[in-house]
Parts: C-alpha cells; sequence; structure tokens
C-alpha cells in the first residue's frame, strides 16, 4: 500500500522535488549532502589556514564526485546487480596488480599509476564489495544457507586480505564491514552472529600468545597512542587539547587557536573534526553528528522502501558503512579508537574518498527513483 | 525448506531485511551516543584542563636525542667525541613561504642555488612537523647573522647540537670511520622512533659494526611554549640514555708510528697482540679525513674523493686484495711437514728454475742463478722459489688448500669491522666451479709460493700469522676491548672467542718453521737480515713481493726502469718475540718494490714502539 502511496505521490508531484524525481536525485538526500559539504568547505577554509586553491581544489572534486553521483542515479539498479560480478573480478585484478607494480606514497602501497591520473583500487572494493555479496545473496531466498554465508565470506575475506596486505589496515577492516553488513542485513541467525563473536574474540589470546615481543609492542602502541609521545601518539595529544579547549560553544570560525597555530597535524585531512569541535565547541558537532545521522536515517529509509532483496541490502549497507566511517573517524579523533587513516566523510580535504562516497549515495537515488518502473 | 529454493517470499524477505535495518539504526545511534558522551567529557568535563593547555601556552612534545658513546683508544685517548655546535633547521609546517623563506636564508648564509633545490626537495620529502636541517656548523658570525634576521622567518630557528668529532683527524679515518647524515637507506633499517632528533649515524668502521651500542636511547619531554614556540615550562620529561662508550685495542702511538713509517706509499699496516686477537694498529692509506662526512660532505669534495685513482675511501686492510707472494711459504712448509711430504732436512736444489716434468716452460727463482742446495730454513730465509714449487708440486693444490683454509685464508677473519672481504684461496673445486676450466699443474707451482689465484686481505695475513705465532691458537681479531655504560666508572670487557686450537702431529713443526723465519731476520744471509738487528730478543719474520705485472720469461725485472704503478707490492708479516709473541705485524706497501727494503723496516718500527726500544741509527 505504502509504496503504491509514494508512486502516486510522485508521478503527481511538481515543482523542485517532481523535477529532481524525474532525473533520479532524491530530494531529500540531496539537501543533506549539499548542507555536509558546504559544512565541509567553511571548515576546510578555516582549518586550511584560509588558502583560497585549496577550497577550489576541493570544489573540483566536489563537482567531480557529483557527477559521478548523478551518472550513477541514472544506471538501473538491476543493472548495477548485472555488473556486480565483472566490477568485483575487476577490483580483484587491480589489486593484484598493485601488489605487484603499485606505486608506493607515504610508505603504503595503494596507488596504480595509470599515467594521467593515479587510482586506488581500494575505492572501487568500497563498492564492490557490498554490491556483489548483495547480489550474490539476493540470488537466492534469504536468510541465506550456511553454503551461501561461507561464500560470502569468502568474497569479502580476500580483497579485505589483500588491502591488509598493501598495508593499508584501515580500509581493509571498513571493506570488511561493510560486507559483513550486508550478511547481517540478509538475516542470518542471531546464533551465528554471537558465535562468530566469539570465535573471534577467544582466537585473540591465542594470537598474542604467538607474536613476538616486538609485534606486541606494536599492538599495545596501536591500542594506546599515548604511549608514544613522539609518533601515532602526538597526533592524538593534540587534537584532544583541540577538541577540549572548544568547550561548549567553541572558540568561533577561524578562531580556532590550536588549529591554527599548527599544533594540530593533518587538521584539514583526517583529523578535521578536531577543528570543527574547536570552533564550533560541542553544539557544533552536536548538531553535526545529527545531521550525519539525519542523512544516514535517510538512507535507511530508502533500504526500507526498496522493492528487491538486493536492493534493500546494498542501500542498508551503504547507509551504514556510512556511518561507520564517522564512528571511526570521530572515535580516532577523539581517542576512543586507534589511529587508522580514515578521512570524516564528505568533509576532510581528499580526492578519492569523496568520489566514492557520493557514488554510493548516487546508487541509494537509483535504488529509490527507479522503484516505478521495477516489476514487482 | 525445500521450498526457500523454489518460491521467494517477498513480504518475508522484506520484514526480514526491515527488522536488521532497524536493529542497526538503534545500534548506530548508540555509538553515537558513546561519541558524544566522550566529546562532553573531553569539552565540559575536562574543558578547564585542556583550556588551560591551549590558552596562550600550548603542550609540545620534542625529542630528546641520547648523547653518542665515545671511542678511546687503549690508553684512553679519545679517538671520536661530541662537540657543541650550532645548526640551523627549519621545521616545514611553520614556515609561511617556504621559497621566500629558503632565498631569504640563502642569501644570509651564502647558499647557493642548486643546494637549495636540493634542500627544498628535502623539505618536501619530509614529515611536515619534524625539523629539517639546513647548515650544520654554523659559524658565530653566521649565528649572529641568523640572530638579528630571525623575525623575519618563521619556523626556523638556530639549534645547539652535539656533533661527532675526530681529533686525530685522518688517523682512524678507516678503522673507527666516521658518522653521517641519516639517508633514506638507513631509514629503512633504523627504529625511526629512537633516532627522533639524531641526525648521525655510523656509517663505516666501528661507528657502524657498533652503532646500537654507540648510540643509546631516545628521552622526550613535554613542554609548555607560548604563542611564539619558546618553552615556557617543562611539563614531564623521559630522559635519554647515552650511548656506552667503546675502548679499544688500538693504540694510538703505534698507530701513528704505523702511519708515518708507511709514508705517501698507498697501502696497509696492521698489528696485532697474538695472545688476545686484539686490534693494536690498523692503517690504511691513502686516508681522508672523517669529519668532512659527520654533517654531510660537500659534493666537490666527495667527487675528489670518490674518483681519485688511489681510491682513499677503499679500506685497503680489511677489503685490499693482494696476492700474499712469499709470506704465504711459511704456512705452505708447515703443510709440507704436517703432510709428511718433507722432512726439517729436505733438501732441493735450485739451479734458478723449475720445469714441470715433459714441459719446457721455466718457472724462475726470483734468483737468477740460483740458490744451490737449500734446505727447509734456507729456502724460508732466503725466500727460495723452486724449494717451494717443487713443494707445492708433490702437495697438490687440493692439499695445500685445505690446509692453508685452517689457517683462515679465503675466510673472513670476523674481525668485529664491518665490510671484510674474503679473499681468495684457489683450489680445483673453486676453479671448476667459478671459472668452469680445468686446474693445471703449473698453477699449483705459482700457488705454493703466493701468486697465481692467491688473494690475501692484510687482515688475513695478520690474523694467519697470529695463528703461526701462538702455535696453533687461532684468537678472532677484535677492534673493541671493552665498554663502558655512560656515567658509570666501571668498564666491562668485551672478550674475544677463542677460535680454536690447530691441531698439529708434532708440535715441533711449528718450532721448525718459526726458526726459519727468525732466520730470515737475524741469519747471516736472510732475506731481511737488516731488520733484526740490535734487538734484544729475537724476531721472526718473512718478506713478500707480489707481482703487479708478469714479466716475460728470460726479461729482467728492473725497479729503476718501471714507473712507480709499475712496481711490485712489497709485504712482510712478524712476530716478536720469536718464543714468546706479544705482537704481529702485517705490512702490505703498494708499488713498494721489494719486501725486505720497503715492508720490513716498517714491522720493526712498530716493534720498536711497541717495546719502547730506541734505535740510534
Amino acid at each position: 500500500m505504502s509504496s503504491l502511496l509514494n508512486e502516486r505521490q510522485q508521478s503527481k508531484s511538481f515543482g523542485l522535488t517532481g523535477f529532481l524525481s524525474r532525473i533520479h536525485l532524491d530530494a531529500l538526500l540531496l539537501l543533506g549532502l549539499l548542507v555536509l559539504l558546504a559544512v565541509g568547505l567553511m571548515v576546510l577554509y578555516s582549518a586550511g589556514g584560509q588558502d583560497n586553491g585549496l577550497l577550489i581544489r576541493q570544489l573540483i572534486r566536489m563537482g567531480t564526485a557529483f557527477f559521478v553521483l548523478m551518472i550513477l542515479a541514472q544506471i538501473h539498479p538491476d543493472r548495477m546487480r548485472d555488473a556486480a560480478y565483472l566490477l568485483y573480478g575487476l577490483g580483484l585484478v587491480l589489486l593484484f596488480s598493485v601488489l605487484a607494480f603499485g606505486h608506493e606514497g607515504k610508505g603504503a602501497q595503494r596507488w596504480l599509476d595509470l599515467g594521467f591520473f593515479r587510482f586506488q583500487p581500494s575505492e572501487l572494493m568500497k563498492l564492490a564489495v557490498p554490491l556483489l555479496v548483495a547480489a550474490y545473496l539476493a540470488e537466492r531466498p534469504i536468510a541465506p544457507t550456511t553454503g551461501r554465508l561461507i561464500v560470502g565470506l569468502l568474497m569479502i575475506m580476500v580483497p579485505s586480505f589483500l588491502i591488509a596486505k598493501q598495508p593499508d589496515l584501515g580500509t581493509s577492516l571498513l571493506i570488511a564491514s561493510s560486507g559483513l553488513i550486508v550478511l547481517f542485513l540478509s538475516g542470518i541467525r542471531w546464533r551465528i552472529i554471537i558465535g562468530f563473536i566469539t570465535v573471534c574474540a577467544s582466537a585473540l589470546p591465542v594470537l598474542w600468545y604467538f607474536m613476538h615481543a616486538y609485534q606486541r609492542q606494536r599492538v599495545l602502541t596501536f591500542l594506546n597512542p599515548e604511549s608514544d609521545p613522539l609518533g601515532s601518539g602526538y597526533h592524538i595529544i593534540q587534537s584532544k587539547i583541540a577538541i577540549g579547549s572548544g568547550g561548549i560553544f567553541g572558540q568561533g570560525w577561524l578562531e580556532g587557536t590550536q588549529s591554527h597555530l599548527e599544533f594540530l597535524p593533518e587538521r584539514s585531512t583526517d583529523f578535521i573534526f578536531a577543528v570543527i569541535a574547536e570552533e564550533f565547541g560541542l553544539i557544533g558537532v552536536g548538531l553535526l553528528l545529527f545531521w550525519y545521522l539525519l542523512v544516514a536515517g535517510r538512507g535507511l529509509f530508502i533500504a526500507s522502501q526498496a522493492q528487491t532483496s538486493f536492493a534493500r541490502l546494498l542501500a542498508g549497507s551503504i547507509s551504514v558503512t556510512f556511518l561507520v566511517y564517522v564512528f571511526v573517524n570521530v572515535g580516532m579523533v577523539t581517542g576512543l579508537l586507534p589511529v587508522v587513516g580514515v578521512p570524516l566523510p564528505l568533509i576532510s580535504y581528499g580526492g578519492t574518498s569523496m568520489v566514492t562516497l557520493l557514488a554510493g549515495f548516487g546508487i541509494l537515488m537509483s535504488i529509490h527513483t527507479h522503484r516505478r518502473m521495477m516489476s514487482p | 525448506m525445500a521450498s526457500r529454493i523454489a518460491l521467494t517470499d517477498h513480504f518475508r524477505e522484506s520484514r526480514l531485511v526491515n527488522d536488521r535495518l532497524i536493529f542497526a539504526a538503534l545500534f548506530a545511534v548508540l555509538l553515537f551516543t558513546v561519541v558524544m558522551v566522550r566529546l562532553v567529557v573531553l569539552q565540559v568535563v575536562e574543558y578547564e584542563h585542556f583550556d588551560s593547555l591551549s590558552d596562550r601556552n600550548r603542550v609540545d612534545i620534542e625529542a630528546l636525542p641520547p648523547q653518542r658513546g665515545l671511542i678511546f683508544d687503549r690508553n684512553g685517548v679519545v679517538l671520536a667525541e661530541n662537540i657543541p655546535t650550532f645548526s640551523l633547521e627549519l621545521i616545514p609546517e611553520k614556515v609561511g613561504d617556504l621559497d621566500e623563506t629558503l632565498l631569504g636564508i640563502g642569501d644570509l648564509l651564502a647558499i647557493p642555488e642548486d643546494e637549495l633545490i636540493e634542500l627544498k626537495q628535502q623539505i618536501k620529502r619530509h614529515r611536515r612537523f619534524n625539523p629539517v636541517v639546513i647548515r650544520q656548523r654554523l659559524t658565530e658570525k653566521e649565528v649572529a647573522v641568523l640572530s638579528v634576521n630571525r623575525h623575519r622567518y618563521t619556523g626556523v630557528d638556530v639549534v645547539g647540537r652535539l656533533i661527532r668529532h675526530y681529533p686525530h683527524g685522518n688517523l682512524f679515518a678507516h678503522t673507527v670511520g666516521y658518522v653521517g647524515r641519516i639517508n633514506e637507506r638507513d631509514q629503512k633499517i633504523i627504529d625511526e622512533l629512537n633516532y627522533k632528533g639524531t641526525l648521525q649515524i655510523g656509517k663505516t668502521g666501528v661507528e657502524k659494526e657498533y652503532e646500537t651500542i654507540l648510540h643509546g636511547r631516545v628521552g622526550h619531554q613535554k613542554v609548555e611554549t607560548n604563542v611564539q614556540g619558546r618553552v615556557v615550562r617543562e611539563l614531564h620529561t623521559v630522559a635519554s640514555l647515552a650511548g656506552d662508550d667503546l675502548f679499544l685495542h688500538l693504540d694510538i702511538n703505534l698507530q701513528r708510528v704505523a702511519a708515518d713509517a708507511l709514508g705517501d706509499y698507498n697501502g696497509s699496516v696492521i698489528a696485532l697482540d697474538p695472545r688476545t686477537g686484539g686490534l693494536l694498529a690498523m692503517v690504511s692509506k691513502p686516508d681522508f679525513d672523517p669529519n668532512d662526512f659527520v654533517t654531510g660532505i660537500s659534493r666537490k669534495k666527495y667527487a675528489v674523493l670518490r674518483d681519485s685513482l688511489d681510491r682513499p675511501l677503499f679500506d685497503r686492510a680489511l677489503r685490499g686484495h693482494y696476492p700474499p707472494g712469499s709470506t704465504l711459504k711459511p704456512f705452505v712448509a708447515l703443510a709440507g711437514l704436517e703432510l709428511g711430504v718433507i722432512t726439517e732436512h729436505s733438501e732441493s736444489f735450485c739451479p734458478g728454475w723449475y720445469t714441470l716434468p715433459g714441459q719446457d716452460h721455466r718457472y724462475r727463482c726470483w734468483k737468477k742463478h740460483g740458490h744451490g742446495h737449500v734446505d727447509l730454513k734456507n729456502s724460508i730465509a732466503q725466500s727460495c722459489d723452486v724449494y717451494f714449487y717443487d713443494l707445492a708440486n708433490t702437495l697438490g693444490i687440493d692439499r695445500m688448500h685445505n690446509f692453508l683454509d685452517l689457517f683462515g685464508f679465503g675466510q673472513r677473519t670476523e674481525i668485529d669491522l664491518p665490510s671484510e672481504s674474503r679473499g681468495l684461496s684457489p683450489s680445483r673445486q673453486w676453479k671448476r666451479d667459478r671459472r668452469n676450466q680445468a686446474w693445471y699443474p703449473g698453477e699449483t707451482l705459482i700457488s705454493g709460493i703466493g701468486q697465481g689465484f692467491n688473494q690475501t686481505t692484510p687482515i688475513q695475513l695478520a690474523h694467519a700469522t697470529a695463528t703461526l705465532a701462538m702455535r696453533g691458537v687461532s684468537m678472532t681479531p677484535q677492534a673493541v676491548r671493552a665498554k663502558r655504560k655512560a656515567g658509570q666508572e666501571e668498564v666491562q670487557l668485551h672478550l674475544a672467542e677463542t677460535a680454536d686450537s690447530l691441531p698439529m702431529e708434532d708440535s715441533q713443526h711449528w718450532e721448525t718453521v718459526i726458526d726459519a723465519m727468525v732466520e730470515v731476520t737475524h741469519g747471516r744471509r736472510g732475506t731481511a737480515r737488516h731488520v733484526g738487528q740490535g734487538l734484544p730478543f729475537k724476531m721472526a719474520g718473512k718478506t713478500g713481493t707480489a707481482q703487479v705485472f708478469t714479466i716475460k720469461q728470460d726479461e729482467k725485472y728492473d725497479a729503476a726502469t718501471l714507473a712507480r704503478k709499475l712496481h711490485d707490492h712489497a709485504l712482510f708479516i712478524a712476530f716478536a718475540p720469536a718464543e714468546n709473541p706479544e705482537i704481529v705485524v702485517a705490512v702490505v706497501v703498494e708499488n713498494g718494490g721489494s719486501g725486505s727494503k720497503k715492508a720490513a723496516p716498517i714491522a720493526r718500527k712498530m716493534i720498536n714502539q711497541y717495546f719502547g726500544i730506541t734505535e740510534n741509527e
């Protein structure tokens, strides 16, 4: 009933919403994203030392990413499902070639130099993994059988392992979680989920036992960066000071001393959240986090309204993964989680993740706006 | 269950996923609540704390690099020390306009433009919040100029640092080695954290081999800085731990004598204490001033050293390959005695040449008209080649090779210094494996007099001589005698391991060969008879001459008419006192001509110095 109603509303609606819907864009989601991007530009202007060049480069990236969003929104979800295996296969080939002859950037091999531009295959995998797992599981009625569950797990683990080897542990874990979220949404039994978590948790002490002293030391530093004040702990100490000194109301836009006196490293990229917290205070970051929840909430609503299991699983995974990104970044900057290089979605300065994220939202819009044309 | 395959229940599926979506949404809200709680803690509960840290005064963390351990000789004379200097450093993150800053500073210090470009590239590779050194060892005038202009450039500061200094310059260039700027290759193998704030790392010699001991442990301090970045207060300090001091076996006086005696000849002089394996002196010439390398040698200076035909950077003592020449003869004689091929009384007749049965080729003795009848003692004392052609022929290359193996020929001595060469002790097997060629009998003959394929490093020669002097007790050569933890009086001995004792059928064989070597320096017809004169005890020695180029059949070698570059290498091995050796010397003088004239006197000077003998010449 509700979908029927929705359909009628959409076909009747006029004005901007109606126009957007006809070009396969979702008005509410679009509004949510544009607000985030605008906030991002504003903060970047402050964090980047009021550098207009930086803003222009970021704007160009946003434009590119939006173009990708609009293209993907035009593609029918069924076509995406058809392309899942191909994209995933291509991603695997690229990952292997990165390991074989990738370009080293900042000590890790993640870039593939294609001459005219450099490309990070792990970004492709951020979408290809949930796409494939959703497509695979939706081939048969869900919840999946144990056999299909295992195949799904393998689809997730292979690229995660390859990316972890680059080494890019952060991205590897995020990609694994985007796939695991699809498995979770597909309705696998709680018993299996709890069993899986128990097995992983109990494997940790065994792993610990087999590690060398120096490896243990590394894990400890990873978990507690403040024990290494000259290395990654420096970031955390400075970032906590910046956040804490923001207080409830913040120092005001362009007034954050920690970021402007350049105590805070990577303040335009991974640690931009600390700049927001310093300048806009608890109220500012509270609103920002709430807005992130709203954007993801719209995504979850789209997932719930989708008409096929494939679309539901994919839309759900994209929305939840978006929130995981936010949580991991904010957790890292506030010292709750270890330091892994994850940018703050849609706000951090940087190109590739912006394109991937908006591409994901393009898929969501496609799923939502193609419903009328789907056969039930 | 079978129906699940056949039919898709859309309603049931959508409810299944929707339940999970709701659960995921609730879980996400929970996680975000945790983050909000954390933010409330940081921004409300601990606001005062963080605000005081940020307000006016900020917290910064500085690495405290450890002080590098000192290096002393056996008398306690400093060979490597740390002296305070000023350097100009730049923190990329704090610099406004990098180009303008670099140009301005380049102007003040007169840094050439190509160096500035190089610096800029280096800065770009660096982490933005770590300091980059622009110039070290600033003069007082430069410090003054920079101080006056300091306000014009942010992120650039004059910093006091300790840098390595080698007070004796060239004298220990190859032995103590030097430290140099940490380069990208070093960066890959070091513990980056432990080298925070450290600019230099051991590159060669003792400095490299004992890097981990000398370096120490980095410390750090949290400091409050004001808006200008100046330290206001120290909050928390973890002191650095200075590296250990090292005491070497080297004796600076002996080292000086060795270097002086070698004069302007290229070559190497090594002295060992055969009882411990301790390295008393080790000189390789030509040498260079290691101080040039500490703060980064200029391109021009480096090019001169690198391109010099004399290769001053090359450590001849550990890596130079020389044919041992006649210095190998005592060892070959020992092989003959031990394997029962000859006895102390075995004689050969030397007409001035030797031929293999059925061949015409004459293997010449250095003495054109021959030594006549010679026994073992005379063959060594007068260095008769024919005696050893005959002996080598009877022994065969394989038996000879296996015996020489015991003395470490063709193997590293495992001295505690880096990049030692292996040398070459040829065998039938080696020639087949490496050259894919058969072994010719003639090659056995010239191997018997230390020519042909034989390649020995000076340290190998010294080590083998020490083993001979000790009648078969082989001590691994050691440069470092002891170490001392920073700030402590107590010295811990760094003991050499006894390699092993060589088994010998009859210990009288040692004495036979050593007697013959005493005859070299004291005998009426010894090749180095002038060298043993006036000693209160007996010394043992053996001369050697290694051909640099081959003389044709029946052509006379005339040193006078040959360019010095084509002169033979002069070698000499010695130890003293012969009965109870305390010092072993090995000398290689490149293009020195004759072992007895050029190399042997150097060994005598070393022995004089060691025993405190003064000679009136």
